[in-house]
């Protein structure tokens, strides 16, 4: 492999670490979106560090070029990410759905039992006018 | 502040799918510490857990979905704050904590002038807790890296048996972390400059429905997820949430 591109894969690769930590740190970042991101940063910085390894992986699945296999690695990590998304974005969806109906029926809820008050003092009103009246 | 004589009390109970043991703990904590009022925190639950602490006469916290322990946990601390409670206490809806033994944690706390006090089982001499080898590790560690970081010995860092006082539910109900909660809380009290205690307790193996933290790969996962809160938390400068501050959430700032 080209000394040139280990030395930009090695730096991009510490570059998203540094990033992700600070990211996390300033609370940003939940530590539960940032473990998958993690994962994938390191093992990128491994590889790109660990030459004879990434070579290995190259021969192992066919790819003539080591930094290919390297892109090709990365690639999947960002497809698992986009699926990580996806599923946080579905559960976000429901819990979203499940907020709304329950906010609507506690609205209802509320809205009801406002009329009961308001009726109850109409009804007071009118025993005092009543009362008053007769006096 | 308190304006009363006698200060206001209550157990939170966090429980999911705990239908089969939440009314037996209602039931226990009002025959043994009376003048506890108790609010159960059902996480979400698909069976009758809010129902069945309501019928034994608990107050019922019922979440729209399940946040997690933390969630839930903050969601009682909340309104412990809210209403006015001078002391909290927190029992495990599964029936593993003995309301009995709140009395020592009380008396801990007024031996040691703390603001929370941690019941331990790893206190005792003959402490047997069956746990898999996968989360027994992780709590050995965690208290390794605990009481290295807060100087002093903390050897049940998830225990979730716990007793508050009105700073630490203040503390607490304005940011709780959210997985294996308890190792955090620790670390918070530590740097809000509250103190905290042990007192050995006897736990009792679960009564129904499931951990909150089941399987051992679940557990190396939290793990490393509460490894990375701890070593990360370290490295913030502020590391305290005080009031004035910014919001302890992600969407406080920026995208």
């Amino acid at each position: 492999m080209d000394a040139k591109i280990q030395i930009v894969a090695t730096v991009s690769a510490a570059l998203l670490i540094v990033v992700l930590l600070e990211l996390v740190r300033r609370r940003r970042l939940l530590e539960r979106y940032a473990l998958l991101w993690l994962l994938s940063a390191f093992v990128l910085l491994a590889l790109s560090i660990w030459r004879g390894l990434l070579a290995d992986i190259a021969d192992l699945i066919g790819v003539a070029y080591p930094p290919n296999a390297l892109f090709l690695i990365a690639f999947g990590f960002v497809l698992i990410l986009l699926l990580h998304f996806s599923l946080a974005v579905s559960r976000l969806t429901d819990q979203a759905k499940v907020l709304a109906q329950r906010l609507a029926l506690i609205e209802e809820r509320v809205g009801r039992q406002e009329d009961q008050e308001s009726s109850g003092t109409h009804e007071g009103d009118r025993a005092r006018l009543e009362s008053s009246a007769r006096n | 502040m308190s304006t009363t004589i006698t200060p206001r009390k209550i157990a939170v109970v966090p429980a999911y799918n705990e239908a089969a043991s939440v009314g037996d703990v209602v039931r226990k904590l009002q025959a043994q510490t009376p003048e506890y009022d108790v609010v159960v925190v059902d996480d979400g639950s698909t069976d009758a857990t809010a129902k069945i602490a309501e019928d034994a006469g608990a107050s019922a916290l019922r979440l729209p979905f399940n946040l997690g322990i933390g969630g839930a946990v903050q969601a009682g601390f909340r309104y412990a704050l809210e209403n006015g409670y001078d002391y909290a206490v927190q029992v495990d809806g599964d029936g593993q904590h003995d309301p009995g033994e709140i009395r020592k944690l009380e008396q801990a706390m007024r031996d040691e002038r703390v603001d929370m006090v941690c019941g331990s089982r790893f206190l005792t001499e003959d402490h047997r807790y069956p746990a898999p080898v996968s989360r027994r590790t992780g709590i050995h560690l965690f208290a390794f890296l605990l009481s290295r970081i807060v100087g002093q010995r903390v050897s049940d860092p998830t225990s979730g048996f716990r007793l508050y006082n009105r700073r630490g539910v203040a503390v607490f109900a304005r940011d709780y972390p959210h997985d294996y909660p308890e190792v955090e809380a620790v670390l918070m009290v530590h740097w809000h400059r509250l103190a905290m205690c042990e007192v050995p307790v006897r736990m009792f193996t679960r009564n129904g429905g499931v951990s909150s933290i089941k399987g051992s790969g679940k557990s190396t996962y939290y793990m490393i997820k509460v490894l990375l809160a701890v070593l990360v938390g370290l490295a913030r400068s502020k590391r305290a949430v005080e009031p004035g501050d910014e919001a302890p959430v992600a969407a406080a700032s920026g995208i």
